[in-house]
Order: structure tokens, then sequence, then C-alpha cells
């Protein structure tokens, strides 16, 4: 069991209410999630040229000062950063190819968790509401966020093996439910030339996502292939540049709920974390149907 | 009448007072106000109570209910009445899956839609929706009656046994064993009981009848693939 919740706003009056509204709505889902929480928040979105990175590493007393200084000296690009907690925002002029390719040798413990215009992913080990704590999710401004609380099934309880996973540029993976093919699937896309850091079933989710995605499908076409290629039970929320996705499996084992308004799209495992939401009394509230995806984007800027 | 605010009380205190009636009845109408999706109310109810759910319930409302009659003002999440015996369970808005599994008997009324998996293994209750119902619904149906006033998802009435299925829109698939058979004086009257004791204002005669071909009662070689 896993719990899964997403916020989108439409009304961008409440963006500064982003971390506020959505903090109560993961902390509801602990009961699915105890041993692990995470979330991908949009927004701060960085210029032309510039790559956003979220670096975490396994201690929070890691000397990120003295990396960034290396990563600087060597790339001798323009950067601009800011810690928080074990993970670092990592604002830079350079390709995103050639930062990891700098990363990697600089600092190969450092796990990069997502990378892109506008995403950051935050996550670890603990319970939901030390999560949100931890890095100060109340404050948070943003346009959308989604989050994940995580019961472990398939694999160990590591913050390498929480959600959400990256799955490109911008995009994100949260995931309730089980693969039972993860195997398999993870070798025939390692000989594709995709890397996975654990034995987490969630992770060849994403990797086979964002396999399809290098390849030139769209999001929808790769979310439909996914429906084949991924034996198992699923509910999926997918995180992207200018909105999120939510898409089950046919079988639809696993719960999902949805509310709109004028001023929000919310998803979640159970109703209780959309409690809390202003005006969710009146709101449309349905359940999204198998196999069916559902996407909210608003217009690139 | 007696009014439990779950913003202050807990669904052990809603459940316990009214498990408490059936030792010494002390109030006969309940209300229970903040729900906010929370699971499990109202259940095991075992005395001829009302209760009156002021909005979103969780899962698992109104299970194993004998006697008592709830409404739930708003929608509520999986198994909601399962393993009913006996009773009255309304639901204002709209139901999750797996509704009415398992129950024996007592009535499920589903005002709007019904999840996947409606009426799974009933055993002989009756679950009139008005609006449609998900995948897989009455799979392994027993005993009782199932309306839909919608439609119906994929393969509805799998692997039947003696639930009566009645459908007023389309059928997306029938499953295994559950084939459409005719409507007969009987069934028309049965059917416009059920939906005038739910309240809904339609035609019996616009419905048709799903029932079991009884092809898969006992184990058949020929039928192998069937299962």
């Amino acid at each position: 069991m896993c719990g899964i919740v997403g916020l989108y706003l439409k009304n961008p009056a409440l963006e500064s209410q982003l971390g506020a509204l959505f903090e109560p709505m993961l902390e509801a889902m602990t009961d699915r999630g105890p041993d692990s929480a995470g979330f991908a928040i949009y927004g701060d979105e960085v210029p032309d040229g510039w790559v956003k990175l979220t670096l975490q590493a396994t201690t929070e007393d890691y000397d990120f000062k003295a990396l960034v200084a290396a990563l600087e000296g060597t790339l001798g690009a323009a950067l601009d950063w800011f810690q928080n907690a074990s993970a670092i925002v990592l604002k830079i002029k350079a390709g995103e190819a050639t930062v990891r390719a700098a990363l990697a040798e600089l600092a190969p413990t450092i796990r990069i968790m997502s990378a892109g215009k506008s995403i950051e992913i935050l996550k670890g080990m603990g319970l939901p509401k030390e999560i949100s704590e931890r890095f100060g999710l109340k404050n948070m401004q943003g346009s959308h966020i989604i989050g994940h609380t995580r019961m472990a099934t398939e694999s160990a309880v590591t913050m390498e093996g929480s959600h959400p996973f990256s799955t490109g540029a911008d995009l994100c993976l949260v995931h309730n439910g089980s693969l039972s093919n993860h195997f398999r699937l993870r070798q025939e896309l390692r000989r594709e030339g995709i890397n996975f850091d654990t034995e987490n079933d969630t992770e060849v989710a994403a990797g086979y996502l964002a396999w399809r995605l290098q390849q030139g499908d769209s999001l929808k076409t790769a979310l439909d292939s996914s429906l084949e290629a991924l034996d198992g039970f699923f509910t999926f929320a997918i995180g992207t540049r200018n909105g999120f996705a939510v898409i089950r499996d046919p079988i639809a084992c696993k719960p999902a709920i949805l509310a709109e308004t004028d001023d929000y799209v919310a998803m979640a495992s159970e109703y209780q974390a959309l409690s809390s939401l202003p005006g969710i009394e009146n709101a449309k509230v349905w359940e999204p149907i198998p196999a069916t995806m559902y996407i909210w984007e608003r217009a690139p800027a | 009448m007696k009014t439990i605010d779950l913003s202050n009380a807990t669904v052990r205190d809603l459940n316990q007072a009214l498990h408490d009636q059936v030792k010494q009845l002390e109030e006969r109408e309940w209300v229970v106000t903040h729900p906010n999706g929370a699971h499990n109310l109202a259940v095991g109810v075992n005395e001829a109570v009302s209760v009156d759910i002021q909005g979103h319930a969780g899962y698992y409302c109104a299970g194993m209910n004998q006697k008592a009659s709830i409404t739930v003002h708003g929608n509520v999440g999986v198994g909601c009445a399962e393993n009913m015996m006996s009773g009255y369970v309304r639901v204002k808005g709209s139901a999750s899956q797996a509704a009415g599994a398992t129950a024996h008997g007592g009535l499920l009324v589903i005002e709007g839609d019904a999840g996947a998996r409606c009426g799974i293994s009933m055993k002989g209750v009756d679950i009139v929706v008005g609006g449609s119902i998900g995948h897989m619904s009455c799979f392994m149906g027993q005993a009782g009656r199932l309306v839909v006033c919608g439609d119906a998802g994929d393969a509805l009435g799998d692997s039947l046994y003696e639930t009566r299925i009645y459908v007023k829109g389309t059928v997306e698939s029938l499953g295994s064993d559950c084939i459409a058979k005719e409507m007969r004086a009987e069934h028309i009257e049965e059917l416009q009981a059920l939906l005038d004791r739910a309240g809904f204002n339609q035609k019996a005669a616009d419905f048709k009848r799903y029932g079991s071909a009884r092809q898969l009662y006992n184990f058949k070689v020929d039928n192998a693939s069937a299962y």
C-alpha cells in the first residue's frame, strides 16, 4: 500500500500557498505510507540556457559548498544554489549532460533526484510529517506538486527507493501498486541504455516512460503503451513541466479520486487527503476510469 | 436525535455508541457531522436506528449492517455496505469499487455511479444504482438483485450464480456464463417494486434482464477455457 497525492493550481493567486495547501494532503496519507515520503514541486523556472537540478546526499553534513566550488571551477559557468536539509537545488547555465558528467566525476555518491527547468524532487525515509518538516514544505511556492507516502512491498526502504522518480527533464512519477514484470523489463531497458540505481519496481516504470519519451513518444502515447508493457497493479500520477497526469491500470485495484474546482485540480488515493482543501465541499469529485489518462496542463509560458 | 461530530469524536467513539444501542436502545436517530472521508463509519450496527452521515465517507461505510437505516449525504469509498445482512443504506453521491460486496440482505441504493466490482459475490442483497456501474460488477453473484439505471462496464455478471441483474442502459460486455434473458411479468413486477422502493422514477419495462446461463455451475472439461 502507498498513498499518492497531487495538486495543480488553476488559479495563479494560490501559488504562494501551494506548500501550505499540500502539506496536510501528504500527511493525511500517513496511514497508507509511513516509511518514506517525497514530493516533486514545480515553479521558479530557470531561464533558457540554464538547467535546474536537485541533488541529494546520504548525510546532512555533506560538504555541498566544496562540491559547488569544484563544479564552478570545472565548468566555469554561472550558477546559483541553495541547500535544503540533505539536498541542494542547483541552477546552472550549462547543458544537463555537461553538468551530469561533471557531477559523476566530482561526486559519484551524490544522487541527482531531478533535472529540468522547473522541477525539484525532495524525498527521504521517515513519516510524511518528518519529510515535510525536514524540507520546509509548508512555505514552498509553485504551480503544481505531486507527492507520495510509501509502504514498501517490493524493495528496500531507502531514500533512493522512495518516490517520486525522475523520468526525464521536468518529468516524474509516483506509483501506488506493485509491478510483477519489473525484473525482466529492467534488463531490457538496461540494454537500451537506461540506468537504474535500485531494485525498485517503480523505478522500472519510470525508466520505461523515460525510454519511450526519449524515443519520441508523447506523454499520452508513452502512458498508453505502459498499459501493455507493465504487468501489475498501478495508479500513477505523473508530473510534467506544465501540469500533471493520472492513469490507472485496467483492473484498477488501486484507488484514486479526483477533485476539481475553479481554483485547482487535486488527486489522492483517498478522499481524506482532499478534505482539507478550500472549497472541497462544492468541488466536482469523481473516481478516474480505469486505463484512461487524465491530464491537466497549462499552456506553456 | 444525537449528533456525533467527528472533528471532536473518533470513529471508535461513534461505532461504540452505535453498538451500545443493542444492549440498551437510548436513541433512534443519529447524525454524524464532519466525516471528511473517514473509514469504517457506522460499521457493524445491529439495531434499528437511523444514521445520517453528513458528508463524504471513506472505506467500508455501513459494513456488516443489520437492521439500521444509514444515509450518506456524499460519496463513499471502497466496500460500502459490504456484507450487509439487513437494513437500508442510501448513498446520495457515488460509490467507489466493491459496493455491497458479499452482502446477504437489505437494500443498498446508490443515487450516483458505482465503481468496479459493484455487488461482487453478492449473496441476497438488493442493490439499486441510479447511475452507471464499473467493470466486473456482480462477479460470482449468488443471490439478490442488482438494478442499474445507467450503463454497465466490462464483464458484467462473470461466473454468475442466481443473482438477477437489470440494466436500463448499455452493457459494455457480459462476463463468462452471463446472458440476456427475457423480461417476464414477474420480473417487471419485482423490478418495479425495487425501483419504487429506491425512490427512482423509472419504468421497469425499459430495462433488460441478465442472468446465469448455468453452464459453469459444475466443472465440465469442455468449459475449461471459460473459467
